[in-house]
């Protein structure tokens, strides 16, 4: 029992990881309707960021955390306003997004290659400790941290596209954008923000995952799985992205804990293939019409 | 007559055009993205491979039941998947790829696990290869300039009017699906029977990637674009070897440009005899 709730904790903490780049996924997905290959690759460079300011001495390990996520945002806005806004406008079929992301991708995955080299980089903790012992139960701090900076992030951003001006903005041009465009809602600019978004939390995935992990070329790949959340939760829902991140985590941790750590990956793709066939617009997906 | 270092390259090259070839007919010619196709190259390399080993069967019919095996998938795959919209239906190849990988990895007692499966003997030479990337050439010509190729471009043009012109597009996605399956099984095949000793490593999702990029870049909507691509990609990294670090970086820059610039490839619609035809035409119409 109590290393079933060791592996829940686990398996949350890893999922809140899932959410924040599933939630950028999904933003992206809600305005412009594709698939954002290369939003893993954004979350990858931002640790990158994190670990090359934490390379300056003196440097303290929040501020470079700061700049690690504001790097990410950056290039997220640089992929916008160089790619997508260009193929948006010269009236490219949507698909082509999609190929353009690819591309940005492969670029970002092999540029960081030839940068930093294909070796693991580890980034310092925030904590001495790593593990707390509550009563038999071991949970690592980076763990709690993970769950603690997500949960307060996304009930930010929830908040934000719920509640404020700029987050109703946001709604109308995921609804209709031709039309919030006549209604006076700059819509280039509300993409870019949102863009900038997902790029910030993009980046904090990529530290915080660096921080239990490692940072690597290819950690990009982890996006995949924010991917398969997203679409588990239904593309283009916010709050969907995140409650299928977490279940994919948990998923996840126990098909390694239980089962097998090889097959991890064949279940959360048979996962992805399964919920396509059966209910394709997701836990929480709106329109199935336009989607299936 | 040849020495290794080119019967590499030659096979290589002839590998990836078998794979490209089918590439470019699904994406190309009937608009339909898969990034799993690096998936039924490793069905057909483990199937021909288990064929001429365990089997001992005669190397063409190993080919061929591997081809045939990457085809029987995708046929069973598609009947699931051909309905889904566009990127829907690339995320499920994308994660059928990916399956394939995994699963070979993990059922080590078939198919020798992380460690690959060995004693593959050498059967494919570069004429082999040769004349098997020419025979896929001709195939996919004649395929694509048939009536099922019209029906092809049809649906990539306009899915609605192809379907009210009587088209029934579910099954000719399909048919365009196992077909592209059916090559990249062949190649597969022919690959495991050049490297004799294939790994799940070989046919991962930068391979797929890798396959995607190539068509696009020469073109979508030319099979001699494709080979024209598969032979740029192929080569450039052989003739400038210190660029080899690069070669990826630099596909991934360039199909970013290409979709920004020249969204058409390297060779848009056009076929590479057309480039000769238009230029005589232009001289005589003035461009109209």
């Amino acid at each position: 029992m109590k290393i079933l709730i060791q592996q829940m904790i686990t398996g949350i903490s890893i999922g809140s990881v899932y959410a924040l780049i599933a939630s950028g996924y999904a933003l992206v997905y809600s305005l412009l309707d594709f698939s954002n290959w290369a939003h893993g690759e954004v979350c990858m460079l931002g640790a990158y960021c994190c670990f090359m300011a934490t390379m300056i001495p003196k440097m303290p390990f929040a501020v470079s955390c700061v700049l690690g996520i504001a790097g990410a945002a950056l290039i997220s806005l640089f992929n916008e306003k160089i790619a997508y806004r260009r193929i948006r406008n010269n009236g490219s079929p949507n698909m082509f997004l999609m190929i353009a992301a690819m591309g940005l991708s492969t670029t970002y995955q092999n540029l960081a290659n030839v940068i930093w080299g294909s070796k693991f980089k580890q980034l310092p903790r925030f904590f001495k400790t790593s593990t707390l012992n509550i009563n038999g139960i071991f949970v690592g701090t980076t763990d709690l941290l993970c769950i603690v900076i997500s949960l307060i992030v996304l009930v930010l951003l929830l908040l934000i596209i719920n509640r404020t001006r700029f987050g109703l903005h946001v709604r109308a041009v995921a609804c209709a954008g031709s039309t919030a465009r006549i209604m006076g809602i700059r819509i280039d600019q509300v993409i870019a923000l949102v863009f900038v978004m997902a790029g910030a939390l993009a980046g904090l995935a990529g530290i915080t995952y660096g921080m239990k992990y490692n940072v690597y070329p290819t950690m990009g790949n982890v996006g995949l799985k924010a991917f398969i959340a997203s679409v588990i939760g239904g593309l283009g829902s916010v709050p969907g992205a995140i409650v299928g991140a977490v279940l994919l985590g948990l998923i996840e941790t126990v098909v390694s804990g239980y089962i097998s750590s090889g097959l991890r990956d064949l279940i959360s793709f048979s996962l992805l293939i399964l919920i396509l066939l059966i209910r394709p617009a997701g836990l929480f997906g709106v329109d199935v019409q336009e989607k299936a | 007559m040849i020495n290794s270092f080119y019967e590499g390259v030659i096979v290589t090259c002839c590998v990836n055009i078998i794979a490209v070839l089918g590439m470019s007919v699904l994406t190309g010619f009937t608009r339909l993205f898969s990034f799993g196709n690096a998936g039924f190259m490793a069905i057909g390399a483990y199937t021909a491979a288990i064929c001429s080993v365990q089997f001992h069967l005669p190397f063409a019919l190993s080919i061929i039941c591997g081809a045939v095996a990457a085809g029987i998938v995708a046929y069973l795959l598609g009947s699931l998947t051909i309905r889904l919209r566009g990127d829907y239906f690339l995320i499920s190849c994308l994660g059928f790829g990916e399956c394939v990988r995994v699963l070979f990895l993990y059922l080590r007692d078939i198919t020798g696990g992380a460690t690959g499966y060995t004693g593959i003997p050498f059967r494919t030479t570069w004429v082999v290869a040769l004349v098997c990337a020419i025979a896929a050439f001709i195939i996919a010509w004649n395929l694509i300039h048939s009536r099922y190729g019209q029906a092809f471009s049809a649906i990539r043009e306009n899915e609605v009017a192809a379907a009210a012109n009587g088209i029934d597009v579910v099954k000719y996605k399909k048919m365009s699906f196992v077909f592209s399956a059916i090559f990249a099984g062949w190649a597969g095949g022919l690959y495991a029977h050049y490297l004799r000793h294939i790994t799940p490593v070989l046919f991962n999702l930068p391979k797929s990637c890798e396959l995607v990029i190539t068509t696009v870049l020469g073109g979508l909507g030319s099979l001699t674009g494709s080979v024209l691509a598969t032979l740029v990609v192929q080569l450039l990294p052989e003739f400038f070897r210190k660029f080899s670090e690069y070669r990826m970086l630099a596909y991934g820059i360039a199909v970013v440009l290409v979709i920004l610039l020249r969204p058409a490839g390297l060779m848009g619609y056009k076929e590479f005899p057309d480039l000769f035809k238009k230029s005589g035409k232009k001289k005589s119409t003035g461009g109209a």
